[in-house]
């Protein structure tokens, strides 16, 4: 293949704007509002695993440093905060350091809002989408709920909630992941993205759409917390044959706690010398003037399109990969 | 030694993995939404030959192996070893019987191979991909069949058996293939 040409089939193209124009008819139909909202802007979240590109706005005599945004997920708060009622927004979305068979560092996002949503109405609606897009092009597709806790011990016998380090070691020994004692060492989240990607992902059912929910809280920084467990975060995620399509929260409204994970996420940054990031204090006003009850989700559209059409890899849904960007 | 950072690692690169020179084939990028970054890297140990899985998180940093692919021409076989020689600087490395491995089958004298040399030690042999070799075993085929269906197995002067069609002779020269150890075609002489 020569530098110049498509990484994917011209086939593909006409799939990806067909299921982009039946995502804005499901949502038009549905009352929602398609917004878009700026991908570079001047924060950025803290989140310590998601590295960002950053870019120099020069206005003399001004010089601004603006970020290529991970998700729209701020601005599209901000909206919400000032009244625009459940909306969605299909956009670009960037994460450094990200490229591989399921990565792209530039992806297409599909995010979504609702307004008085609680997490199961949004999954449900999750579900609805995943099955009008689908279902034509696989009319086997099935669909399961779980909560992680079941799913983490049908697939391993391991119980995910409490760090239980020696049962997790002899797990991993077991099942030929040795390595995993020296990479993990005491941190119960790497233990938890370890396994789940390891053993729990690939062991999924094939032809099944996947609603996991009730995360464990160390793995979330913007769901609001279970009220009747602390160590369960109001938090979804959406796989289709192991392949992790997506995230769901029930939005944390709270202004000081939120500023609160924003610190602790910075501070642990400074810690791993990881890039500084400054907290988003547009977000926070917007959360101090008051973020109504919603659920929101944001869905990789490309990895859908993965899906899709039986693609092994995400070069072969995009019309220029990194490789030839 | 140079060090590598997981986002470095691809196809062919040669890193040390408890204490072995190893090639990596295959890097995958791990990574949920939310959460730790991991490399799963399918790992060709050079020494045993075997292929491995092994987790890294992204970032992580190894060891690189000095391992390097050399042509070199084969001299000869003292009883111990395989004698090969660089042909621009006449240096000469002897490799053992481990090294040579599979490849003892095609070797004839004076032709062109590759040593992927650990440390400047012979690891392994590689054949070239084509060698013409003579046929010095094989049952008398009929006269004029020249179809080359079914065919025949025919010992060549290196060692190597291969099937041959019906018509080839003791004594021809033949081309051989030998990733697949298939024939290929008669060599006019």
């Amino acid at each position: 293949m020569s530098g110049w040409q498509p990484s994917c089939p011209l086939e593909h193209l006409r799939l990806r704007a067909q299921m982009l124009a039946a995502i804005r008819r499901f949502f038009d139909e549905r009352g929602l509002l398609e917004v878009e909202t700026p991908l570079l802007c001047r924060a950025t979240g803290t989140d310590p695993q998601l590295d960002f590109f950053s870019s120099q706005f020069n206005l003399p005599p001004h010089q601004h440093n603006l970020f290529l945004q991970t998700s729209p997920e701020f601005a599209m708060k901000r909206l919400l905060a000032a009244g625009s009622g459940s909306i969605y927004q299909i956009c670009k979305a960037f994460r450094n350091g990200e490229a591989g068979r399921f990565h792209n560092p530039e992806f297409t996002m599909l995010e979504w809002y609702r307004l008085g949503y609680d997490l199961p109405q949004l999954m449900a609606e999750v579900a609805d989408l995943l099955q009008h897009l689908l279902l034509p092009l696989q009319p086997s597709l099935m669909l399961t709920q779980i909560s992680y806790q079941q799913l983490f011990q049908d697939s391993t016998g391991l119980e995910p909630f409490s760090f239980d380090v020696d049962s997790y070691q002899a797990y991993a020994v077991a099942n030929g992941f040795t390595e995993a004692i020296n990479l993990c060492g005491d941190d119960h989240a790497v233990w938890l993205d370890f396994i789940f990607s390891h053993c729990v992902q690939p062991n999924m059912a094939n032809h099944t759409i996947y609603l996991v929910h009730g995360y464990p809280a160390i793995q979330s920084s913007l769901a609001r917390l279970a009220l009747d467990d602390p160590r369960i975060s109001e938090r979804f995620e959406v796989f289709v044959n192991g392949v992790e399509l997506g995230n769901g929260y029930f939005e944390l409204s709270d202004p000081l706690e939120q500023s609160a994970r924003f610190d602790r996420e910075i501070a642990y940054r400074a810690s791993q010398g990881l890039p500084a990031v400054c907290k988003d204090e547009l977000l926070l006003d917007a959360l101090q003037s008051g973020l109504p009850d919603c659920s929101g989700v944001a869905i990789g559209l490309d990895r859908l399109l993965m899906i899709a059409t039986d693609s092994k890899s995400i070069d072969r849904v995009l019309a220029f990969s990194i490789k030839n960007a | 030694m140079a060090i590598y950072s997981t986002n470095e690692f691809k196809g062919g690169l040669k890193i040390m993995l408890d204490n072995d020179p190893c090639s990596i084939i295959e890097n995958e990028f791990v990574k949920p939404g939310k959460g730790q970054a991991f490399n799963r890297v399918r790992i060709r140990n050079l020494k045993t030959g075997r292929v491995i899985e092994r987790t890294f998180k992204s970032g992580d940093t190894v060891e690189g192996a000095d391992v390097v692919d050399r042509d070199m021409q084969y001299l000869y076989n003292d009883g111990e070893f395989w004698h090969f020689m660089v042909p621009d600087t006449f240096e000469q490395y002897q490799a053992d019987k481990n090294a040579v491995g599979d490849t003892i089958k095609w070797l004839k004298e004076q032709d062109m191979c590759i040593l992927t040399l650990w440390n400047d030690s012979p690891l392994s042999v590689t054949p070239p991909n084509f060698v013409e070799l003579a046929i010095t075993e094989t049952d008398p085929g009929l006269k004029g069949d020249t179809s080359g269906g079914g065919g025949k197995p025919a010992t060549l002067e290196s060692g190597a058996v291969v099937r041959v069609p019906l018509f080839v002779q003791i004594g021809e020269v033949i081309k051989v293939d030998t990733r697949t150890g298939e024939y290929v075609s008669r060599v006019k002489e």
